[in-house]
């Protein structure tokens, strides 16, 4: 549905998040797009106001007030879409997660196939899945009723069974369902949204079992066979469900709804919502697409952290989202201690803390869940915390991006060696190319060295990978946008949201007992050469501004890799960025901290000093409030 | 601007308290508009479905599932007692016959031809809400339950354990800063709500559950201690539904802390007084916090009604919630609009306050939060 983009020059964007509403005016100056303001306000899915369009309306007016012209229609009822007057936007659209996103139970026969399957349909489509019901799941039939009824999930996806394998199974669970007789979480009276993709065979008797409790809706099977998935026709149909169902019920979207559109030929045509993190998705494939790249994206936020990624395997290119729906820095971040384990965030902090008083710290964050950190020391223990956050979901993240499982696979007498199962993770940190961090506690950090610091601690990039953030988050309405003007969404994404950090440069493998990890030759732009080392344990950064190249040379010690295989020598070019080329000598595969805290401590000073992560006086911080 | 808006608990001295009180699912209310209920009151009553039981019956006799309808003894609805014949086989010659028995009482649900299995119900499980507080019946919700109003004290904590309780108030302590210690509990204490200072720790929350105190009221309360008390680590703040023998609220926060003044010296006030406390705390979109609600016969106060509820004001007064001064109260002193760097080194908007005792300082908005006079 792309339109000619000189029918639009001026966009109003809104991403309806759970606490803050962020409104973007993106306009077309001088033959390209461009951010021109954005403005926020709290969220108003809630009691007093109950109206999701009133957040949108005060995003709406910062923008107003900022810009001095009229985005609101005179009586402020609205935004102003009217392609023919000076005031007001050619088009609006909107993303959203308020009111707890999408949450979603799926079922499959078995977890590890069909199960997977239709997770993974699910969170690509920007759902929260709350549980994964399987006939081999483990638990007996009347325990998965009770859970599912317990979860009051918004809408089910039932799959299982190749097409033309069991029925039997499928029927099963069918039955689960209309035992438990689940009952939406809005709206009384509307029945709740059951999907079928599953074995085409068996969708009668799914309809016999189902088709008068819920509002059934069946599509093609998802794994139609075992070597294949077919994810989107089960995606489309929980896009629609959602505006349809879900969204409809929720106070004030269908006034929001109606709001997002834009004129064709003086003709009134909607955009629909989406789903928040749906969106982001959406913005990832199409940047790892144009550039042919393989990208990472991480968005940390106060309740959940959502993974995306986009891997190649083999001619495919495969695109996976997962959401670790209770790991976060302010409604979750206590979940997060107690996931990653004391130990684990207390690993992070560059000088000694009381156990009691970290606890402490961190409850009192999770029941006042939008203070933030005023002291430096705070400021330090809650990227500590953020790290963890982001490592635990990256972990998530690998265990569900993967290849598919159960799949026959083709030996040749040179495999015989090599015990590779079906279902490996597609996540290969080597092959990453650009990995974007976003969520406040990275897009806001008071330097940006402290979020490249966060990401690559957390996620351990390996051979020479692009770091960057989302300046101000703003993935959600650019995705939304590139669903009706991609050109608009690329343009606005490469040159106003998306900060490149710089290259890091990790040598990984085994160490040995050398104590230079790689050799490094660099022709500068000035056509000066550098000549550096990249030592055991330590990091240093080479300044390189954004969008400045160096030429380089890197030879690995034998054993260790940097992109072109143990040992081998990599030829190519690195790109700078707000911080600078950063060379990370601390081993990959494994990165090991040391165990000792007093080492520990000196290490952590020593890194944070080498990328000027803090002020020096964090040097002094132990035993200070 | 001259004002910014910013969260606050509830401290009202009397207010109107209105309390919804629903049942999970649908079923009928026992009460009528204007009856006056006492806190026991049975308001409204359902009857949640029962557990399902799954058997395969085609399994356990090992025939083809089409061919099981016509060995039921049961058809869909029929009811059913616990080791009751569902179906038998016909056997060989009439002999070595196979029987299927309930294993529950209940009713018989359906029968799938196609998986062979028979869903079986147990009977349906009563659920009955009482009024939680003493009021009067304001509105029927038709067949979901009631709200029940009231003029009465309202105190909201900031973090809570245990579910609703009630009982009639007792102040152990002399001041808002002193901690609730072992000795101070004793047999007077049970079945009541007691309010504490800035302190509770583990070992006298044992103390107090031993004797049969309802509930404890304090600043603070220690992070491994909650572990301790819970025997896990909470992970996501959703309290309410422990089973711990009782309801602890917190009005401060984590650590040894003076409870706010204002709070303690009101309910000080309310000593002896029959309160409806609940612990349930939710830190999410829709955010829940524990309450106290005690009925009072006074008339309803008109002063500070009209306030808008979050507008912070220079003169307003505020509690700062995060370090480094935390749990300190002061007034909104001034409100820079320009955005300024902290210790930490980020860019946002602040506020001017003073404190009581004189001193000022320079706090992030996003740090304090407004007490309700």
């Amino acid at each position: 549905m792309a339109v000619a983009d000189k029918e639009i020059t001026r966009i109003m964007a809104t991403d309806c998040g759970s606490t803050t509403t962020k409104a973007i005016l993106i306009e077309k100056r001088d033959g390209e797009y461009r951010l021109i303001r954005r403005g926020e306000a709290p969220t108003t899915v809630e009691a007093p106001a109950e109206d999701v369009t009133k957040g949108v309306l005060n995003a709406v007016g910062e923008i107003e007030d900022l810009e001095g012209r009229k985005f609101l229609k005179a009586d402020g009822s609205t935004v102003q879409v009217s392609p023919d007057s000076p005031d007001g936007v050619d088009i609006y659209m909107s993303t959203s997660s308020a009111g707890g996103g999408l949450q979603m139970t799926v079922a499959g026969v078995v977890k590890s196939m069909t199960g997977e399957s239709a997770q993974r349909a699910a969170l690509g489509a920007g759902a929260i899945v709350m549980d994964v019901v399987a006939s081999n799941d483990g638990r007996l039939a009347h325990e998965k009723v009770a859970d599912i009824r317990r979860l009051r999930p918004d809408m089910i996806l039932l799959s299982g069974g190749i097409d033309g394998g069991t029925i039997d199974h499928v029927v099963e669970l069918a039955e689960i369902i209309k035992a438990a007789d689940p009952k939406p979480r809005f709206g009384v009276g509307y029945k709740l949204p059951v999907i079928y993709a599953g074995n085409k065979d068996a969708a009668g008797e799914v309809a016999k079992e189902l088709g008068d409790k819920v509002e059934l809706k069946i599509v093609d099977n998802l794994r139609p066979v075992l070597e294949r998935e077919n994810l989107t026709p089960a995606r489309d149909i929980i896009h629609e469900l959602f505006m349809e169902h879900v969204m409809a019920q929720a106070p004030g979207y269908p006034r929001l709804m109606k709001w997002a559109g834009h004129y064709v030929d003086d003709k009134w045509k909607q955009v629909p919502v989406m789903p928040t993190p749906g969106a982001v998705g959406k913005l990832i494939e199409i940047v790892a697409k144009q550039e042919n790249i393989e990208v990472m994206g991480v968005d940390i936020g106060g309740a959940t952290t959502d993974v995306f990624s986009v891997f190649h395997s083999g001619e495919e290119t495969v695109f996976n989202r997962t959401v670790s729906a209770n790991l976060g820095l302010s409604y979750s971040v206590s979940n997060v201690l107690a996931s990653a384990g004391f130990d684990n965030v207390m690993r992070w902090v560059p000088f000694h803390m009381d156990e009691a008083d970290l606890r402490n710290r961190i409850r009192n964050k999770m029941i006042r869940p939008t203070t933030i950190p005023q002291m430096l020391k705070e400021l330090i223990v809650e990227q500590a915390i953020a790290r963890e956050a982001l490592r635990l979901a990256l972990v998530q993240h690998k265990e569900l991006a993967t290849g598919l499982k159960g799949v026959a696979q083709e030996r040749t007498i040179g495999d015989a060696f090599e015990q590779t199962q079906t279902g490996a993770t597609l996540v290969n940190m080597m092959n990453l190319d650009l990995l974007i961090g976003s969520g406040g506690v990275l897009s806001h950090a008071p330097r940006r060295s402290q979020a490249a610091l966060m990401v690559i601690d957390a996620f351990l990039p390996e051979g020479v990978t692009m770091l960057a953030v989302d300046s101000i988050f703003m993935m959600p309405q650019l995705g939304v946008l590139s669903e009706v003007l991609p050109q608009a969404a690329t343009e606005v994404f490469d040159k106003d949201c998306l900060i490149r950090l710089g290259s890091c440069v990790a040598p990984s493998g085994q160490l040995k007992k050398t104590d230079v990890l790689a050799d490094v030759s660099l022709k500068m732009p000035d056509g000066s050469s550098e000549e550096l080392q990249i030592e055991r344990g330590k990091m240093f950064v080479l300044p390189l501004g954004v969008g400045e190249k160096v030429q380089a040379v890197i030879k690995p010690a034998k054993n260790l890799d940097v992109g072109s295989g143990p040992g081998v020598e990599w030829i190519g070019e690195l790109e700078g960025g707000v911080v600078g080329l950063v060379f990370d000598g601390r081993g990959r595969q494994p990165f090991n901290l040391p165990e000792d805290d007093s080492t520990r401590i000196a290490k952590l000073q020593e890194w944070a000093k080498a990328l000027d992560i803090y002020p020096d006086r964090f040097l002094n911080l132990e035993g200070s409030e | 601007m001259a004002f910014a808006y910013t969260p606050g608990l509830r401290v009202a001295s009397v207010t109107e308290v209105r309390k919804e009180r629903r049942l999970p699912l649908a079923g009928e209310t026992l009460v009528n508009v204007g009856d006056s209920v006492s806190a026991e009151t049975v308001v409204a009553r359902t009857e949640l479905p029962g557990n399902v039981k799954m058997i395969n019956i085609a399994n356990i006799m090992g025939m083809p599932p089409g061919d099981i309808p016509e060995l039921l003894f049961k058809k869909e609805g029929d009811p059913l007692e616990e080791n009751e014949p569902v179906g038998q086989t016909k056997g060989l010659f009439g002999l070595f016959k196979n029987t299927v028995r309930s294993p529950i009482k209940g009713t018989f649900e359906s029968y799938n031809n196609i998986t062979g299995q028979a869903v079986l119900r147990e009977p349906p499980i009563p659920v009955e809400i009482d009024a939680y507080i003493k009021g009067t019946v304001a509105e029927i919700l038709e067949n979901e339950g009631v709200i029940i109003e009231a003029t009465a004290t309202f105190v909201q904590g900031i973090f809570g354990i245990g579910g609703e309780t009630r009982g009639e108030l007792k102040v152990c302590v002399d001041s808002p800063d002193q901690e609730l210690t072992g000795d101070l509990i004793d047999e007077s204490c049970r079945g009541r709500i007691l309010l504490g200072g800035s302190f509770v720790s583990y070992e006298t929350l044992k103390k107090a559950i031993a004797i049969g105190v309802n509930a404890i009221i304090v600043g603070g309360f220690d992070d491994k201690d909650l572990k301790k008390f819970l025997g896990y680590d909470l992970g996501v703040a959703i309290t309410g539904h422990e089973k711990k023998g009782i309801t602890l609220i917190l009005t401060e926060g984590f650590g040894r802390m003076t409870m706010a003044h204002g709070t303690f010296d009101l309910l000080r006030s309310r000593e002896g007084m029959l309160t409806s406390v609940n612990g349930a705390t939710q830190i999410r979109a829709g955010v829940m916090r524990p309450e106290l609600v005690i009925p009072v016969d006074e008339a309803l106060s008109a002063i500070g009604s009209d306030k808008q509820a979050g507008a912070m004001d220079i003169g307003s007064p505020i509690r700062c919630i995060r370090a480094p001064y935390f749990g300190k109260l002061g007034r909104v002193a001034a409100l820079p609009a320009e955005l300024q760097v902290l210790d930490s080194e980020a860019l946002v908007r602040v506020l001017e306050v003073e404190f009581e005792n004189g001193e000022t300082a320079t706090v992030p908005r996003a740090n304090v939060e407004l007490i309700e006079e």
